[in-house]
Parts: C-alpha cells; structure tokens; sequence
C-alpha cells in the first residue's frame, strides 16, 4: 500500500469509559435515560408555557385590563403557542418513543444511540434559544409569523431571528430523531414481530416520523427564505418587487398541517395501547386503525390550505379545500369508534391511565366536530381569527394530545420510574383536569361566535364578551391545581414510592415482560414474537407460570453488547448551539465570527463521531 | 481515556437486521427523502415566482445554456467516476480506488468553478439594448424565439439591466438560492470525499470490507447530481426555451 | 343493573340539553354576533352553520352517550374475569366510516353553494356600489368612486356608509401587513393582503350601525383597529356621498383659526389629509383623512366613542376623545405610528403646548 509523503498522524478519539454521576447525563445514549431527560424538559418546557398562558387569560379576564401590556400580550401568545407546540407536546411525544420504541420492539437500543442523545442536546439548544429570546424582547409575530409582518422593516428587532434559528435547530433535532425511528422500527424489529403485529404505538411513532422527515425540510425552506429576506433583502414575500406573502402561508401550512397529525397520531398511539390494557380486550379493528392512522398522514397533505379559507384564494379553490378536509373526518372518526368498540363488552377498571384515556375520546370528539364546523367553509369565513379557533384547537391539543400524553405518563410510570403512584391523587387530577379544560375552553366557542377575534390583547366594555372571558380565566386555575397535584403524586413516588412489580397491569405488550425499570440492556433474551399483543398471549398460554416469561432466541446474556456512551453527540449540538447564536449575532468583532466557531465545532464533533467506533473493543 | 481509531470492529454486514438491509444504508435513504423535499420547496417556490419579475434581468437574457450543459455534463462524469471508485474498492484496488476518488473531488470541484463563474457572469451581466435588433445579435443561436419576443415589441425599445443580483427580482432571488444550496450540497460531498480519500492513506481505514461507508458518499453524490438534473431541466431549459405552442 | 333501553330514552333530552348550553352561549343583541345576520351574505353562512351544528349536536350526544352507557355497563365488577376478546367487525366498521361520510357529504353541497354566493354580488342586482377598502397599521381607509369625476375617488377613514339593500362590492388592499375586513353581521371575513387584489361583497336589509374589527394579526395595536358600517336609505346614502366629498364648512371662530395654523406648523398635515377627492388608485396617506373627522361616531379606529350610545355624535365626549388622544396616543393605541413618527411626540423641543392642543381641539371639532 502506497502512502503519502505527509504522515497521518494516529488519531485518538477521546470516549468516557462507564461514566458516573452528572457526567453520565451528559454522555449517555442509552433510549432510555435519553426518554427520561427529554420527558423532564419537555415537561418543565410544558410549565412554561403555562406560565404565558395565565398571564394572557389574567389580562383577559376583562375588557381593557392593564395587566401586561400590549407589546408584552403580543410576545405572550407568540411564544405561548411556538412553546406548546415545538417545546412541550413534540419533545413529550419523543419522550415516550424515545423509552418505548425498543422496549416494544424487542430490541436492545434503537439503531443509532449516538444519534439518538445527539437529537436531544440539539433540542434542548433550540428550547433554551428560544426561551432565553424573551430578555430583550422575544418574537411577537404569532407562531405562524405570517409576511410581511415578519420582515425586517416591520419587525427590526432580534426577536424575531431567535424564533426563525431555534426553529431550524429544533428542526435538526426532530429530523435526526425521526430518521432513527424509521430504520429502528423498520430494521431492529425481533424476529417474528411482523408489521401486523406491531404495538399501536410504535405504529403510530413510524407513521409520524415518516411525516416529520417529508414536513420539516418545507418550514426550513420557508425559514431559510425568511431569513434571507431579513438578512440581505432578498425577494421572497417582497411585494414591492413582485413577491407574494401568501407563498409563506402555502409554505408554512405544507408544514404546519402534517404538524398538526404530528402532534395527534403519538397521543392517539398512546390511547391504543392504554383502553385495550384496561378493558382487558384487544383494540378493536387494529388493522383499521393502523390503516386510518396512515390514510390520516397521506390525506394530511392535501388539506393545507383549510388554514388559508379567508386569504382570498378564491372559491373554487376553498371547494377543493373544504373536500378535503372533510374527508379526513372519517379516518379520524372510524379511530373514535373503534376505541368505543374496544372498550365495549369489555371489563374496564376505571384507574388514573384509563380515566385519562377515556377523557381524551370525551374531549378530541367535541375538537373534532368543531373541526368539522370549520370544514364548513362558508361558515369559516366567520369563525377564522376569532376564539372559536382557540376553542377547537385546545380541545385537540389539550384535551387531545395532552390528555394522551398524561394517560401515558401514568400508564408507564411503573416502568420507568419502578415505583407505583397514588392512585386516589391521578384521579384527583384527572378530574381537576376535566372539569378545567372545560371551564376555560368550552366558552371560547362562545365569544368567538360572538365576534371576539383572536390575538387580541383587550377588547372594549360593551361588547358583551366580559363574562365568558372571565369564566375561562377561571378555570386556568382549576388546571394549574390539577398539575400540582400531578407533581406532588409523582415527584414524591418517583422517590419512595412503593416499589413497582414489571407487570402492574396485566399489559399486553413487550415492555411489561421485564423488569421495572428494566436492565440498561432491556432483554436478558431477544424475544421471539408469535402474535399481536404477544405478551399477553404468551400469558395466556402459559397461565400458571408465575415468573414472567419471554421467548428465547438462544442469545447468551454475557455477548451482549451494548452500545459506549460518547461525547461527540453532545459536542456536535454544542456547535450547533454556538453557530445558531452566531447567526443571530452576525455582527459581533467580526461578520459572522461566532457562527464560524460553531460550524468549527461542529464539524470537529462530526469526524469525532464519524471516525469513533459503535463500541470499544474490551 | 482515548481509543485509538481501529479497523477492527466493523458491524456492518453482521449486525442483525429484519430486514437484512443495513441500517445506514437505510438512514442515508430517510435522509435523503428529507432532501428531496428541501429541494422540492426551493424548486416549487422557483416555479411559482417564474415569470413573475418585475425588472430584468430575465433568465433568456443571462442563461448561457452550452456553458451549463458542459457543466452538467462534468457532474455526470463525476457520478460514473465515483461509481468506478466504489467498484475498485470492492475489487480491493486501493489505488484504483484512490484515483477515481480523486477525480470525482476534482470534477466537483471544476463544477462548483462553473457555478462560481456563473453567478459572478450574471451578477455582473449589463446589457443596453438600443433595439430589438440588437437582442438577436447577442443570442445568435436563439434567433426564431427572440424573433417571436420582438415581433410584439414596440421600435426602438430600450431596455438596461445592470446586473442579477438576489436582491433585484424575484429571479435572482430564487435561482441564487437554489443553486446555491445545491453548490452547498455539493461542496459537503466534496470534502466528504476528500476525507475518506485521505483516510485510505490510513491503514486499515478504507476496505472493501468497509465498503458502506464508501457506499453511503456513493448515494449521496449520486443524489446531489439527480438534483442537479431537474434543476438544470427545469429551470435552465424550460426557462430559456419555450414550450412547444406556448 | 344498566337497562339500555331506559338509556335510550335519555338521549333525546340530552341532545335538548347540549342544543341550549350551545345557545346559551347565542347573543344576537350583542354588536359583533355571528348570530344576527343582517344581510343575505350573513344569512347564508350562518343557515350552514345552523345545519352543521345540528348534525355536531346528533354525534355528540350520540358518541358521548355510547361511550358514557359503555364506561358504566362495562365496568369492572370482578378481576379475575376475562371477557371475549372480539378483534373486530367488519359490517360495523363499514356502517361507522359510510355514515359519517355521507353526513360530511350531504353538508358540504349547501357549504360550496354558499361559498360561490359569497364570492361574487348577484348578477341579477338592478344597481350595485364599489367600496375599496384599504388597510393600515392600524385604521381602515374607505374610497368611493366620485360621482362626478369618473377619474377621482371620495377618501375617508374608519366610518363608512352604505346603502340599505343594494349589494356593496368591495375590493381590499392593505399598504403595509396583511389585514381582514371583518363585519360580522354582514358577512365572513376576507383578508385585505398586499397586493392580491381580493374582493367581496355584502348588503344590508336594515339601516343600523355594523361593528367591524380587523380579524388579521397586524402587530401592536391589532385589538385597537375597528370600524363601522352605517347602513341608510339610498337617498341618505347619495347625500352623505356628496357631502364626504366636500370639505367641511369653515369656521371663523379664532380658535379653531389658531387650531388651523398649529395643524400645519405641528406636522399634522403631513400625514393627514383634508383633501376629499384624491385620484384614482392613488397611495393614500400614513394616517387617517380628516376632512369630516368631528362627524365619526367613533376616534382611533373605532377605540373612542364620541357619543353616548353609539349614536350620533356629542361634542363634549368628542372633544375629550380629541384631547386624550392627541396628549398621548400611545395610551390609547401601543405602538401607534402618528407617536412614532410626528415630530411634536418625537422631538421634546417641540412637543404640543396645552394651549396648542386646545386650539388643535377647537378646531378638530369644526370638522363636521
């Protein structure tokens, strides 16, 4: 072998070695220590959010308050909305696949560890971003940042940059995330867990990491756009020289509804899993479900423009639009009917997980036929931009996803934490939930109707809004009681909680046949799988076995190989972090000089990473 | 503690998967249907703003479509080079591996070069048309298309362009940063396939048993040069010559 | 021991129940209720609603009352029992996606006949208006085409008449952001964007004052950019045209002699006009024409009220409104362009003397 005149130097890769402590936090690309870190965030995030929230419903509470002022309200529901949706539900959603995905497989870790911890420093640089935004000013332009009111004349300030860069780096972290669950859930699957035996869940994490990596790439285009306008006058939603606003609206919402189907289809996985648990009956229709969840995706790009009905394009365009969007009312309402049918005729134990899961029908089906309502687009035309949309959009959302996300984290609590929680303060929550969301959400049907717009930081006396206003104000308080509940029940069990056996339930799926938590290598043997819901059939079959059982594959517990902790994934978002920084402040000692740091950083941390092999030979 | 950079522990074509695809093979292909639709919104938002500048320059008066079609054809060479590289790897001759790994980097590279020369041309493209007449003798071999443009137009038209800049129409805005993302994308494959030629000097770095990793820039180049061809035909080609009855 | 059919006959009154707490929540006296349609624009969107909301009513009480009869029926009565673990139902499955399907399908034929009525005045009507409609941060500027000079166009701001039963057509453009027309009791909203050239169009069956309110997003002062519509007989419509179209009557009271003087030396006039006729097409100016300013119900784009119900106008409520907003626009209106860019709110050198803004007032108040 011929060599170059240059000597290449031996290059050696520093790697942690069984890393302890904090340092192991930092390190570590076990699935499951990465779905716990991104749970707790996503939750704290989720409190922020909160925050915004009751300070909005305090300075609406009625007409011409002084509670915060107009600049700061503007910045309030800005933020309130791009937190919930990029910094609470999504991370939350990861957080269960991030710990379930393999368990529920039969898979050790998911397919790429490093790139697993990578997604979630990269998301908690882009979290921190955007909420540090608010010294000195956070973006005000709604989370949607509709042009031109996001351009640089109209909107000078660094806000606005903040909010485009924390959105790209989130996008980095969401597209990393998804294209390890696609080749997880394709490729690491145990053998004889054939995709019509997959849990409901892990179908639904593969239906939306397929629409995350087709929809993220349009909003970073649109963002990317933006920024060019903004940064070097270019032409994108220029209208004096020819360009169109409503490209970002078509941009945003090719986005922005696939989105909508990210948030939902992991809370309606969690769902599937929890009711057939509780009823002790398999999930009605599971290829009817499977099949609505991926008819929903598909038919999710079609829809777009549902979002756009008053912008003026034009009848028969709103026609096409109105079709559309209420034909995907079906597939969301046959999923409706098949839970129902689930727990039909079945033995329901009404526990903190399934109350949680109940309600979440109770409440997406009133989100749903408002949906409906502005399928209706003749009607639309009246509720677009007034609070009914909020109305819709918080039944969903709350009482949708969130309720789902709650439903899980009760449902898993014992496998990820090992210790049980009190069952009488989940119900207390949930019922402090209910009645709530309720409370706060219900009359914004009514002011919205009553011609209250939306994105409004007071409203004058006499317009007769003053009473609903002020009874949905209330009920924020209702929920904020209903979540300290929620941390005193599980922050105390999670530390001295009676400890959790690996099968409270009687589940039906793979993760309740280890123990709880279960070992850092999950299988002591790759399972063989030879049904749907294979754990409980193997119960079934096996009923008077009392140790728990799971099907060997013949694999000797001492040649497992886990894959090594490594620093480089952290080091990489690290440089992300950096640059995104340096793109923002451009214009520090010298153009563009922090931005170069990162990207140095960043590729020093890639050829690291690259070069670093999956495990140390030991 | 360090470990030191080794050729032992290669997984790739042991580790167990469903099915039996690996799984960076797998990651490359999910990556790149994310790209497409990176480039897809670029183009589309091209497509939309196409003909809709309100100032020249206009893509017939800048286009130099034989220069761009030996551009084109340069990248496309350097696809069957790189493909020439990957089998020579897998046939474990190194240096055989080592020059067409080379040569891709360098067609690439005298792509990017066009690219360079292109946008610097038509930043500092300045035409003064005194007439119709004077449009033909400057795209001679356009001349039945300009013929058709100037038979609508009205005696002595005078027309200045000074330059295509992003910042002018909605032209240069949305061909710059097309293209420009694609000479990115290309750049990156560029050093991407610099590096593991470097690597191959490092023993036991670059094997026919580590073939994947070789494989894995293979598709990516390969795609970047897809991209390219619907670029060129859509925006060079369609933009420059009109439709059949159009 | 749940009796299904004793279930049954619940759920007749719970769909009365849900039909009054949705209406509970229907005030058609309030001033921008969706639910008093005032026009056939209205009229028609607000028929598909009730027709959609019938049918929202039908599944919830429904879906809620089986998932309500099954939560209880089913519940877990001993733990050791395991019930039939049925995977599905075909027949069912096909009755729950076909009809829901056809519901969706017998609504959306009124839906896309509503939308097509909407867009476009009916052809059949004897006579029709034009009303361009043009948005800024954050006040709504209104042109008429001049009845004389086919060349011209009549220019105010924030208070526009129409005409009682005959179709408005309204062309919307905004100079700045993306803004939307809003007036519910006459019709949906369409978006005033910049340069996309939308249209709608809207009438009145009755004289009265409609509420408008800007139903876009547009930055700071979006809560504070509102309007009317005052809807008269055709005659009062004609006179009110021609009288918009003339300047207002001069007065020689010294003070609002001085207050003329300061409009001009304060750099009021730069971007106020009080010029009524401008040429068509042409770019309006940053703030609001002023020319009948003393005859506007409402001050700031519909925040102020300068009379005691909505009525006519009350010199003393007007004058107070005048001053307020001149002292100090940005407690009225946050972020507002005339405190952001007027020399005498800009420069403290020359920030208003009481007695300038006492003159300013007294002559304001001329401007009937």
């Amino acid at each position: 072998m011929s060599s170059l005149p240059i000597p290449i130097p031996n290059i050696r890769i520093p790697r942690p070695v069984h890393p302890t402590g904090i340092w192991s936090w930092f390190t570590t690309i076990d699935h499951k220590r990465i779905g716990i870190l991104y749970g707790i965030t996503a939750f704290f995030l989720f409190l922020s959010g909160g925050v915004e929230a009751t300070l909005m419903r305090l300075q609406l509470a009625g007409p011409e308050l002084g509670i915060v002022s107009a600049a700061i309200y503007n910045q309030l529901f800005t933020m309130h909305g791009t937190t919930m949706i990029f910094l609470a539900i999504m991370p939350l959603s990861a957080a269960f696949f991030n710990y379930l995905i393999p368990l529920q497989i039969g898979a050790r870790d998911v397919a790429f560890p490093r790139l697993n911890a990578f997604s979630y420093w990269t998301f908690l640089g882009g979290a921190l971003m955007l909420k540090l935004s608010w010294i000195g000013g956070a973006t005000d332009a709604g989370w949607f940042g509709y042009a031109p009111l996001t351009s640089i004349d109209q909107n000078p300030g660094k806000g606005i940059d903040f909010w485009i860069i924390s959105l790209q780096i989130l996008g980095i972290a969401s597209l990393a995330s998804a294209f390890n669950f696609i080749v997880t859930i394709i490729n690491l699957r145990a053998p004889g867990m054939t995709w019509m035996r997959l849990p409901l869940f892990t179908w639904m994490t593969f239906i939306t990491a397929i629409l995350l990596v087709l929809a993220f790439p349009v909003i970073t285009v649109a963002l990317i756009e933006l920024t060019f306008d903004r940064y070097f006058g270019f032409n994108f939603f220029n209208v004096a020289n020819g360009g169109s606003v409503v490209l970002w609206q078509h941009l945003f919402w090719v986005f922005g509804h696939p989105e909508v189907y990210i948030l939902i289809l992991p809370a309606m996985g969690i769902v599937s899993e929890v009711l057939p648990v509780f009823s002790k009956k398999p999930l009605f229709g599971y290829a009817t479900v499977v099949l609505a969840g991926a008819i929903i995706a598909f038919m999710g790009w079609m829809v777009w423009s549902h979002h756009m009905f008053t912008v003026g394009l034009g009848p028969v365009a709103n026609t096409v639009f109105t079709i559309t969007t209420m034909l995907i009312a079906v597939p969301t309402g046959i999923k409706m009917f098949n839970w129902i049918g689930t727990i039909w005729g079945g033995s329901i134990k009404l526990n903190t997980p399934m109350l949680f899961s109940l309600g979440f029908i109770a409440m997406f089906l009133i989100g749903g036929l408002s949906g409906v309502m502005h399928a209706v687009s003749a009607h639309d035309a009246q509720q677009q931009d007034t609070y009914f949309v909020p109305a819709h959009i918080h039944y969903v959302l709350f009482g949708g996803a969130i309720m789902a996300i709650l439903s899980g984290i009760y449902y898993w609590f014992p496998k990820y934490s090992g210790k049980m929680y009190s069952e009488k303060e989940g119900k207390i929550h949930f019922w402090l939930m209910m009645i709530g969301q309720n409370v706060t959400f219900f009359p914004m049907h009514f002011v919205g109707l009553d011609g209250m717009p939306r994105r409004i930081y007071t409203y004058a006396e006499g317009m007769g809004w003053d009473l609903w206003n002020a009874v949905a104000t209330a009920g924020v308080f209702i929920l904020i009681a209903g979540f300290l509940v929620m941390i005193n029940n599980l922050g105390r069990h999670w530390r001295n909680g009676p400890t959790a056996p690996s099968d409270p339930w009687d589940g039906r799926t793979l993760e309740w046949s280890i123990s709880s938590p279960p070992p850092e290598h999950n299988f002591d043997e790759i399972p063989v799988v030879t049904a749907l819901d294979d754990w409980w059939v193997t119960k079934q079959d096996s009923q008077n076995r009392a140790v728990p059982v799971s099907g060997g594959s013949g694999e000797e517990t001492h040649d497992i190989h886990m894959p090594q902790a490594s620093y480089w994934p952290f080091v990489v978002a690290l440089g992300l972090f950096v640059g995104a920084y340096g793109v923002v402040f451009n214009d520090l000692i010298f153009p563009y000089l922090i931005a170069g740091i990162g990207l140095i950083i960043t590729f020093i941390g890639v050829y690291s990473w690259s070069l670093e092999p999956v495990n140390d030979p030991e | 503690m360090a470990t030191e950079v080794n050729n032992d522990t290669n997984h790739d074509d042991h580790e167990y998967t469903t099915t039996g695809l690996n799984h960076r093979k797998m990651l490359m292909w999910a990556f790149l249907g994310s790209d497409c639709m990176f480039f897809g919104a670029l183009i589309a938002t091209y497509l939309v703003y196409q003909g809709k500048s309100l100032v020249g320059p206009y893509p017939v008066d800048v286009f130099d479509i034989p220069v761009t079609s030996v551009s084109t054809f340069v990248l496309l060479m350097s696809s069957m080079s790189m493909v020439l590289a990957y089998a020579a790897l897998t046939q474990n001759k190194i240096s055989g591996f080592r020059i067409w790994m080379a040569s891709t980097a360098i067609m690439g590279a005298t792509f990017i070069g066009f690219q360079v020369y292109e946008f610097s041309s038509f930043s500092t493209f300045h035409v003064d048309i005194e007439s119709c007449n004077e449009k033909i003798v400057k795209h001679g071999i356009f001349d039945e298309y300009e013929e058709e443009l100037c038979a609508n137009a009205k005696e002595d038209h005078v027309e200045t362009h000074d330059g295509l800049q992003p910042q002018t129409n909605l032209f240069g805005t949305t061909f710059y940063t097309l293209t420009g993302f694609h000479g990115a994308h290309v750049t990156l494959g560029i050093i991407w396939i610099l590096s593991l030629l470097f690597l191959s000097y490092k023993k036991g770095m670059i094997t026919p048993e580590r073939h994947l990793d070789v494989d894995l820039a293979a598709l990516y180049w390969h795609f970047v040069d897809v991209v390219w061809i619907v670029i060129f035909t859509v925006i060079y080609l369609f933009g420059v010559f009109p439709f059949p009855g159009s | 021991m749940l009796n299904f059919n004793k279930f049954k006959q619940v759920i007749p009154l719970l769909f009365v129940l849900t039909i009054s707490m949705v209406l509970a929540g229907c005030y058609p006296e309030h001033n921008q209720s969706t639910f008093d349609a005032s026009g056939p624009v209205a009229e028609r969107q607000l028929n598909v609603f009730w027709w959609i909301l019938a049918g929202a009513a039908i599944v919830f009480v429904l879906v809620e009352a089986v998932l309500a009869y099954s939560i209880i029926k089913y519940r877990r009565k001993d733990e050791s029992e395991t019930p039939k673990q049925t995977h599905g139902n075909a027949k069912l499955e096909f009755v729950w996606t076909s009809l829901p399907a056809l519901m969706l399908i017998i609504i959306a034929i009124p839906t896309i006949n509503t939308l097509f009525y909407a867009a476009d005045p009916p052809k059949h009507a004897l006579e029709q208006h034009t009303l361009k409609a043009i948005g800024h941060q954050w006040w709504f500027e209104f042109r008429y085409p001049s009845p004389n000079e086919s060349d011209k166009e009549i220019v105010t701001a924030n208070e526009v008449y129409i005409p009682v039963g005959y179709p408005v057509s309204i062309e919307l453009d905004s100079v700045d952001v993306i803004h939307s027309f809003w007036v519910p009791k006459l019709a949906g909203k369409v978006d005033m964007v910049p340069a996309e050239g939308n249209t709608m169009w809207f009438e009145a069956d009755e004289p009265g004052v409609y509420y408008g309110q800007c139903a876009e997003y547009c930055g700071d002062s979006h809560a504070n950019m509102r309007f009317r519509v005052v809807a008269v007989p055709e005659n009062e419509f004609n006179d009110w045209l021609i009288y918009q179209s003339t300047p207002a009557t001069e007065s020689a009271d010294p003070l609002a002699l001085e207050g003329k003087e300061v409009f001009k030396t304060a750099g009021c006039s730069g971007c106020h006009a009080l010029k009524t006729v401008v040429n068509k097409g042409s770019k309006g100016r940053i703030g609001p024409n002023l020319a009948h300013v003393a005859s506007r119900r409402h001050l700031a784009a519909g925040v102020l009220t300068n009379s005691e119900d909505g009525g006519l106008v009350n010199d003393s409520y007007l004058q107070e409104n005048l001053r307020n907003w001149i002292q100090d626009p940005n407690s009225i209106k946050p972020g507002n362009i005339m405190a952001a860019q007027g020399v005498v709110y800009t420069n403290p050198d020359r920030k208003l003397t009481e007695g300038e803004i006492s003159a300013l007032v007294g002559y304001l108040t001329t401007l009937k």
